[in-house]
This record gives C-alpha cells, sequence and structure tokens, in this order.
C-alpha cells in the first residue's frame, strides 16, 4: 500500500464521518428556498451567514447591515496607541457575498415575529423562516447626565470602532505632554470586559514614548474588573505613575460630565479636569434589539441556551453582544463561536432535525505592553438547558508567566485577530 | 505500526457516528468549528504564528490536546483550553481536524537558509517528518508550510525541556548547532517553494 493511498484512506473515513457528524445534506438538492435574514453584519452576524452557506448553500441568506465597510472593535486600541494603522481593521463583505450570501445596506427599522417579516427604513421588506438578530449594543446616553450624542464628539467613547477610534487618536495626538486622559469605563454588563484596561495600557504605550510627563486617570463604575490583577500588574511594570485606576469604592465614578469646560464630576463629587476624556457609557442591546421587542427589563435580549432562539419571539435568534449569554462573555471570539452553533442549530431547525449539543469557546487576547500580552480562555457547554462553564477548564495567564511567553501571547493576539477576521469576513 | 493507525482511525468514527445516533454531545464538526478563531478557518492559519492544525493525523491532535492537558506539553493558552475537552470529544474533534486539507502558507523566507534547510532535513528529519513534513500518518506533527515563529518556539521549548523529545529527535537534535535547526525550520516553513 503506497503511503498515499494510506493518507487518502483516512482522509476519506475522516471527512465522511465529519459530514455525517453535522447532518450535512450532502444530497439534498435545493430544498427550495428557506430563507434566513440577518439583522447586522457585524463579528456575529457576518460569521453566521457564512456557516449557514457552509453547511447548506440551498438556504436563501440575506444579511441586512447599514455601513459598507466594518471596523472590528478588537484590536482598535493598538490604533489608538499607534501601534496600527484604521485600515487594518476595516473589513467587507465581499468575502459574504463570494459565498453565496445577499447583503443588503439597509437599516433595519422593524421585525414582526408573527409575519415572519424584517422591514427596513428603504421600504423594503423580507420574509424569512428564521431570522437571526445581532444588532451588538446601544450606547446608553441617559446614565452620566451631560452625556448624549453630541457629547460624544467632544469627549468619544469610541466603543464601537471607526469614526470614533480616529476621533480619539487625533485628540491623544493633538493633547499636550503633561496632559490628562480621563477614562470612565461602564458598569456590567458591556461589551469587551478587559477592554477598558487594554485601552489604559495602549494609550500608556503612545504617552510614555511621546508625551511621557502625561497621566491616565481611569475613574470606574465597578469596584473589580476583568483580569484585574494581571492589568494592575501591568500598570505597575510598564507605566507606573502614569496609569491610576479609581475603583468605584473610591471616587463614586463618573457622575456627570460638561463638555464645554472638558470636565467630568464624580459620584464623590470631586471635579476633574481633563486634556482627553474617553467615557465609555453603559450599554443595552442595540437598538433594533428593543424596537423589536426582544429585550426584556435588564435591556439585553433573553435566550435559550441550546440555540440562541429569542425566549420571546420564537422563530428569533439573539447572538453577540445583545444577548444575555453569560456565562459567556460579550467578546469577539464568543459572538463568532455562538454564531457557529447558532447557525448549525438553525440549519438543522430548517431541515427538520434536531440540533446537536452545542459546545462554545471563548479567547480574549490584551496588548498591555512591548512583547507583552495577556490572554484570558473558557470552554463552555449546555448544562440543563443553560450556556455554562466546563469545569477545569480555562483561566488566565499566570501572574508569573515567562516573558518569553508573554511575547508570544502578543504574536497569538495577532494570530488571532487574523484567523478570527479571515474567518468571519473571508 | 499501520494497524493501530486503522485501528486509531476507526474507532474514531465509530465514536462519531455513535455520537451522532444518540445527539447526546456536540458533533466534531461543532467542537473543531471553535477553533477556527485562533487556527483559522478549517483549521488553516493566516499566522503570523499560530500554527495550521488541518491534516493532522487524528491521533496526533488527542496525544497533544492530552499532554497539554497534563502539562507534559508547555504552552500559553493551550493547556487551558483543552481542560475542557473529554478524551471522547477530543477524538470526535481530531477526526473532523485531520480530513481538513493541509494548509499551504506563504510567507517569507530566507532561500539561502532554506537551501541549507533542505540538506539537514535529508540528513536528519525526514525519517520522522516524511514528504516535507506533510505526512499524517507519522503521527509527528504537520510541520510542512507551518509559520517560522511557531517551528521556532517548539524547538526552543523542546531544547529546554517544557516538551518531551522522542529519543530519536533528541539524537538528532543534538548533532546540529542552532544555525542548522533555524535552517531546518526555514526549510519547513518555505514549503511549498516557489
Amino acid at each position: 500500500m503506497s503511503k498515499f493511498s494510506r493518507r487518502d484512506f483516512v482522509k476519506i473515513v475522516g471527512s465522511t464521518a465529519a459530514a455525517t457528524a453535522i447532518g450535512l445534506p450532502a444530497f439534498t438538492a435545493a430544498a427550495g428556498s428557506k430563507k434566513v435574514v440577518i439583522v447586522g453584519g457585524g463579528t456575529a452576524g457576518a460569521t453566521a451567514a457564512k456557516y449557514i452557506k457552509r453547511a447548506d448553500s440551498s438556504v436563501d441568506v440575506t444579511v441586512i447591515e447599514p455601513n459598507k465597510d466594518y471596523y472590528t472593535c478588537y484590536l482598535s486600541n493598538e490604533v489608538l496607541g499607534g501601534g496600527r494603522k484604521m485600515e487594518s481593521i476595516r473589513f467587507g463583505y465581499d468575502g459574504l457575498k463570494g459565498h453565496g450570501v445577499n447583503v443588503v445596506h439597509d437599516m433595519v427599522t422593524a421585525i414582526d415575529p408573527a409575519a415572519k417579516k424584517v422591514t427596513t427604513a428603504g421600504g423594503d421588506t423580507f420574509d424569512y423562516d428564521r431570522c437571526i438578530v445581532a444588532p451588538g449594543i446601544s450606547l446608553r446616553y441617559d446614565t452620566i447626565e451631560g452625556y448624549s450624542k453630541e457629547a460624544a464628539e467632544i469627549m468619544p467613547h469610541a466603543w464601537k470602532a471607526g469614526a470614533q477610534t480616529a476621533l480619539l487618536r487625533k485628540q491623544l495626538e493633538a493633547m499636550p505632554d503633561g496632559g490628562t486622559v480621563v477614562m470612565a469605563p461602564p458598569p456590567n454588563p458591556f461589551r469587551c470586559p478587559p477592554g477598558p484596561y487594554e485601552r489604559a495600557c495602549q494609550i500608556g504605550m503612545y504617552l510614555k514614548a511621546n508625551k511621557p510627563k502625561s497621566k491616565i486617570l481611569i475613574i470606574d463604575a465597578k469596584a473589580k474588573f476583568s483580569k484585574q490583577k494581571l492589568f494592575m500588574q501591568a500598570f505597575e511594570k510598564h507605566y507606573a505613575g502614569m496609569i491610576e485606576w479609581q475603583s468605584v469604592e473610591a471616587a463614586g465614578g463618573v457622575k456627570s460630565v460638561d463638555g464645554a469646560a472638558m470636565t467630568v464630576t464624580t459620584g464623590n463629587g470631586d471635579t476633574i479636569k481633563g486634556d482627553v476624556i474617553n467615557i465609555i457609557p453603559a450599554q443595552h442591546a442595540g437598538t433594533i434589539a428593543k424596537t423589536a421587542g426582544l429585550t426584556d427589563d435588564s435591556g439585553w435580549c433573553p435566550i435559550d441556551g441550546k440555540t440562541f432562539e429569542s425566549t420571546i419571539h420564537k422563530g428569533i435568534h439573539v447572538i453577540g453582544d445583545a444577548a444575555i449569554q453569560a456565562p459567556l462573555p460579550k467578546s469577539g471570539y464568543a459572538a463568532n463561536s455562538e454564531a457557529k452553533v447558532t447557525a448549525a442549530a438553525v440549519v438543522a431547525l430548517l431541515n427538520g432535525k434536531d440540533p446537536g449539543d452545542p459546545s462554545w469557546v471563548n479567547t480574549c487576547y490584551s496588548i498591555v505592553g512591548p512583547d507583552d500580552a495577556i490572554s484570558v480562555a473558557m470552554v463552555y457547554n449546555l448544562v440543563d438547558g443553560k450556556v455554562a462553564k466546563v469545569d477545569g477548564s480555562g483561566g488566565l495567564t499566570p501572574m508569573d508567566s515567562s516573558p518569553s511567553d508573554r511575547a508570544r501571547e502578543v504574536q497569538y493576539a495577532y494570530s488571532w485577530f487574523n484567523n478570527i477576521t479571515s474567518d468571519i469576513f473571508g | 505500526m499501520f494497524r493501530r493507525k486503522t485501528v486509531a482511525a476507526l474507532l474514531g468514527t465509530g465514536l462519531m457516528l455513535g455520537a451522532t445516533a444518540l445527539s447526546a454531545a456536540p458533533t466534531g464538526q461543532m467542537l473543531a468549528d471553535t477553533c477556527a478563531g485562533c487556527h483559522g478557518t478549517d483549521g488553516g492559519s493566516t499566522g503570523p504564528a499560530t500554527p495550521s492544525i488541518a491534516g493532522n493525523a487524528a491521533v496526533y491532535i488527542v496525544d497533544a490536546m492530552k499532554a497539554y492537558q497534563s502539562g507534559d506539553r508547555h504552552s500559553t493558552i493551550m493547556g487551558r483550553i483543552a481542560k475542557g475537552y473529554t478524551d471522547e470529544e477530543l477524538e470526535a474533534m481530531a477526526e473532523v481536524i485531520a480530513s481538513w486539507p493541509i494548509h499551504e502558507t506563504s510567507q517569507q523566507v530566507d532561500a539561502d537558509k532554506v537551501a541549507m534547510g533542505a540538506e539537514i532535513y535529508e540528513d536528519a528529519c525526514t525519517k520522522c517528518h516524511d514528504e516535507k513534513g506533510s505526512l499524517a500518518d507519522d503521527e509527528a506533527g504537520i510541520l510542512y508550510s507551518q509559520w517560522l515563529p511557531w517551528l521556532n518556539y517548539s524547538i526552543e521549548d523542546f531544547k529546554a525541556g517544557h516538551r518531551e523529545m522522542p529519543k530519536k529527535m533528541r539524537k538528532a537534535i543534538e548533532k546540529l548547532s542552532d544555525e542548522q535547526i533555524e535552517a531546518a525550520n526555514q526549510f519547513f516553513a518555505g514549503q511549498p517553494q516557489k
């Protein structure tokens, strides 16, 4: 037996098993036109579209997304730090179109779960057999006095990447040496839990190299935060005397802002002037989720753990940051993972099959200094119908991991970015 | 040797079909698709460092994951992730990964080093990493066209004792200078040669 045929034998057995396992309709011809409409073409929505097509190309998949370009929130902090160009976090929809997905650039204004119809601002309606809603987050302008959509043009949140990221970067570039950057991270739950603290590190890297007399003051709405010990270690190691974190227990968080005076006032009543002020406000599910009645009192969307189908409206699945997916975090990796599980479930349901048991992963890197990155990872499964952490899995980069491992984690962070974005948009 | 591999392959298939019939566990496809965020769609990494996993022997993937679980194989993050899976899940996942075609990268390599590495490869590596490191049945990991930083990390870990080196490899490595090892890595990374 030649080496070639041995290898082929294993490959054929392997691929046959894989096709059988997922119940791929390898032999089902065009089964009519089962329609899936996906509201939102971000990480979750775009991944779901691609993976539905991969599993069953006969499904008619339409993604409705207002923007022609998508800027990833992940690694946008490195744009703020100056280590990365905006262009490198911009992605388009040619990849999805290449997979046979219909991409419509419009804004969904209504979803009718009874009639199974989606309506857009452009006046079009789309019928669906199953709908996937992935609108990400909306920023709340009702929790900090003086903060508003207009004020965000002066004190950017930069929590949806793109113009806001560019604006904050411009402000950092214009800031004098010796200036103060005030950052206000939001209360839980919010998109990208380690994001604000990685941002402090990235801004710190820029300031240390260019404006070393400057300060970063983090006035937090929380008493603790993601990867806290590792971030505090990084603040001390790389940015001693530059980054200061104030717990809500110490300062009371930011209660109000004044855009004209460029000041924030804390819960304790202190008014602080900033040269650059980054307010990351509290968040809810993206606006359309609320409009469509998919949110509960928390402002987020309750879902069934197995399929992420809304527990409010049948036939609509909510994935990504908008869903109540805890213990999964509101992260890019989790959104990508949720989308694949839901894509498989949607294909199974459309073909009259039982969705299999899900498995999710989250991996999240934060680049905290030159050649220094930290990570958190976890595997999740379904227990009693709910998303659960797999016991014994996951956890953080060890506090005492070697400099060479920290440097490797930077390279793995970049690899993560390249691979996940090509998995989503490629 | 061949019999063991065949049994392993058939055993893996049987487990997967069993799992499908009972619908009591995530499918191999479901499990393997979660790898893409770091290792690329269908296990083909876009780099710059994370290795492609596509096309590895299922046995190799399972062994690697178990070594990550126990800590016998050093890692930054894989140990934490590997601990999330049962043996059956690892086998189901590995069968799918094994079915993916080997990924070809295009990366910058030093042509002189690749040429030097080709000779070293023929002398020292080919017995266990046949067909330029692309033969899955060697169960020695696909080295063909892997990202250079990862190949270098792997050698660093072997040499530091952070990962157990098979006897044959230890003997081969002992005879090579750092420069020669780097050249061999460049040879693997530089596949397919243009």
